[in-house]
């Protein structure tokens, strides 16, 4: 099976303030996403991967290096053809449902709000048919439609949210975080329908995440990332089996089990970033095994082969 | 009276207890008739949805109902006083803080920015020790080392924006625990941070119990999250603790239906292309009468009885109970989903680690 390349970023940068003030957010990050498939960004708050999603729909600018969404450059400066060649192609659906929704606006409005930018839509009848079907499709009543933001739960929000980003028919769906704001038994709702859509209307999602025990259940490859750089990447299964970067092992001993016993065995690894001797022999991003990236210096990718060989 | 709590080392009792709300004139009830005691140098994990009464059945022991809400039938029963009864804000000052204090969700709010983090936990120092001046600072920055804040005379005169929410959280502890209190109530301390911080957190919070020789509330909707820490959990579910049994009795052995969904929605029980168990409906509506049980319109294993009448507790040790009419002897046998049952085996994925 070949893999069709959605969205390929390429030596990503992204800076807040300038000169002397600058703070690089994101530094040189590349990788790829491959249509059809969940790819999951992870990493602490701080460690830019809530960056990374906002410079591909554009909310904050590439400093340097690029993004490509089929082929085409979606970063800097863009003609209108373009910019509305990206948005219809790549929505966002954001953390909190209870900020991200405008509160005086009915829920219709909400939901067409999209197509409003892009002229989605030819008739005000058409329009209505969307935002019906957007709201059926999440599994909220047409009826709601008529209905303010506030008037709903926590949950019922987060599917308004998906609704108005399914309503422009997009091809990638970069989720912030889509649900760490929600009580668990809701979180399981909002993670079958995400499932859901993705095979019904084959979307291609970014799931941008801090907890890795979500993570693993929805993607198929992740990322880890910390301090604006990527330092682990891989298959799902093959991180959680074989995770190399101690950052990586950091994130998963972290993981909060539902099982005493595991539990008071479980040893809590905390992540120094002082272990590292990169001052004369630099890191650099090593594929250990085939789909496997590592952040290593020579030393470290001994190391983690002896790992691999003595766990494998 | 006394005696007899001395011998079962109970430190807070709650018998019978119903709270109620008014809202824009309709009567909710929150709180539907919950005992429980709870035993000294413990800690009990409350976990139940948003709504469940959780926070609302904790505030109440620190007489932090909101105003338009009130007790309206039962007793809490502490060092020989029923807090049920207090009217003044007088009595509250002399428990709150020095015999119970608490520590909220968010960090990002529950900290003063206008005074320096040495400062916030110094005063705590100087209300409830009697320390002053030098005597407490030297005391305050004790504290900081106890939460682990590294550099803590630097750190001392810093402000709250200067720290990251986990340590943030760590500050509020120190004040929490330079209180010197008995029971400490954690009302969710650790949804608003990450994953890797939680996991700090909670060990933190199990030393200082240790040292201090705390009892300990925790409030939580993530019964994940609880396995570490709490040696017994309560489920609350509207408004009424419908199970409740050591660590070991709710994740090894739990008996009523909605424990057993709050167990098998958490994404780290899920199964990989297959969807994640999801309760379905919403929590019943707590403004009318609630005939049965709670959790019955949403139990897929529902009895014909569980909508007539209210299930007592059905004991299967001397610390294990629930709510629920499958475990009377009558009741049909229902089969707990696969995920619980081999909820061992399913951790070995995480086990390497």
């Amino acid at each position: 099976m070949s893999k069709e390349i959605l969205l390929e970023v390429k030596n990503l940068s992204v800076d807040f303030g300038r000169g002397k003030k600058a703070f690089r957010a994101v530094d040189d990050v590349s990788f790829n996403i491959y249509k059809g498939e969940t790819f999951g960004l992870v990493g602490e708050s701080g460690s830019g991967k809530t960056t990374i999603g906002r410079a591909i729909v554009r909310i904050n600018e590439a400093s340097e290096g690029e993004i490509r969404f089929q082929g085409r450059k979606i970063s800097g400066k863009l003609s209108r053809d373009e910019d509305r060649f990206v948005t219809e192609r790549v929505q966002m659906i954001f953390q909190d449902p209870m900020a991200s929704l405008n509160e005086r606006a009915k829920v219709d409005y909400i939901v067409s709000e999209g197509l409003y930018n892009i002229k989605g839509f030819k008739s005000e009848k058409e329009r209505k048919e969307k935002v019906e079907k957007a709201l059926l499709d999440v599994g909220l009543l047409p009826e709601f439609a008529s209905r303010f933001p506030h008037e709903f739960s926590g949950g019922q929000r987060q599917r308004i949210g998906i609704a108005r980003t399914l309503v422009m028919e997009p091809e990638l769906i970069i989720a912030d975080e889509p649900i760490s704001a929600l009580d668990v038994s809701i979180r399981a709702q909002v993670l079958n329908i995400l499932s859901l859509l993705k095979k019904t209307k084959s979307l291609t999602y970014l799931f941008v995440a801090h907890d890795l025990s979500v993570v693993r259940f929805i993607t198929d490859r992740i990322a880890v990332i910390h301090k604006g750089k990527i330092v682990e990447m891989a298959e799902s299964e093959e991180l959680f089996k074989m995770p190399m970067h101690p950052y990586t092992k950091s994130l998963l001993s972290a993981i909060p089990l539902p099982d005493p016993i595991a539990e008071s065995k479980k040893k809590l690894y905390v992540y120094d970033p002082n272990i590292h001797e990169y001052d004369l022999d630099p890191p650099k991003w090593v594929e250990i095994k085939p789909e496997h990236f590592v952040l290593a210096n020579k030393k470290e990718v001994e190391m983690y082969k002896v790992a691999y060989a003595q766990g494998g | 009276m006394s005696n007899l709590y001395q011998e079962k080392n109970i430190v807070l009792s709650v018998k019978d207890l119903i709270i109620k709300f008014e809202l824009r004139g309709r009567v909710l009830t929150a709180i539907r008739n919950i005992s429980l005691d709870l035993y000294k140098g413990e800690s009990l994990a409350i976990v139940g949805e948003s709504g469940s009464g959780k926070s609302v059945f904790t505030k109440s022991f620190m007489g932090l109902l909101d105003s338009n809400g009130w007790i309206d039938q039962g007793s809490i029963l502490y060092d020989n006083k029923d807090l049920s009864k207090f009217k003044r804000e007088k009595e509250w000052l002399d428990l709150r803080g020095s015999r119970i204090a608490m520590v909220f969700q968010d960090p990002m709010t529950s900290l003063n920015p206008l005074k320096t983090i040495g400062r916030q936990v110094q005063e705590a120092i100087e209300l409830h020790q009697g320390l002053k001046g030098k005597e407490a600072k030297s005391k305050a920055i004790e504290y900081l080392i106890d939460v682990g804040i590294a550099m803590p005379e630097k750190r001392f005169k810093q402000y709250p924006h200067e720290f990251s929410g986990g340590m943030r959280q760590r500050v509020v502890i120190a004040i929490a625990v330079a209180c010197n209190p008995e029971i400490l109530i954690c009302d969710e301390p650790t949804t608003a941070l990450d994953v890797t911080i939680q996991a700090q957190i909670l060990n933190l919070l199990k030393a200082m119990q240790k040292k201090y020789k705390l009892t300990i509330v925790y409030i939580t909707h993530d019964l994940g999250v609880v396995a570490n820490v709490a040696d017994r959990i309560a489920v609350m579910y509207a408004g009424d603790i419908i199970e409740i049994g050591t660590a070991h009795e709710i994740f090894y052995n739990p008996q009523h239906p909605y424990t057993w969904a709050l167990l098998s929605s958490l994404p780290q029980l899920g199964v990989k292309g297959e969807d994640l168990f999801a309760i379905q409906g919403t929590p019943p509506n707590l403004f009318k009468d609630i005939e049965g049980d709670a959790f019955a319109p949403r139990n897929p294993h529902a009895l014909k009885i569980d909508f007539l009448m209210r299930p007592p507790y059905f004991k299967l040790s001397e610390t294990h109970k629930a709510k629920t009419w499958l475990l009377h002897p009558k009741a049909p046998e229902v089969k707990k989903a696969e995920v619980l049952l081999n909820l061992k085996e399913n951790m070995e994925e995480y086990r390497h680690v």
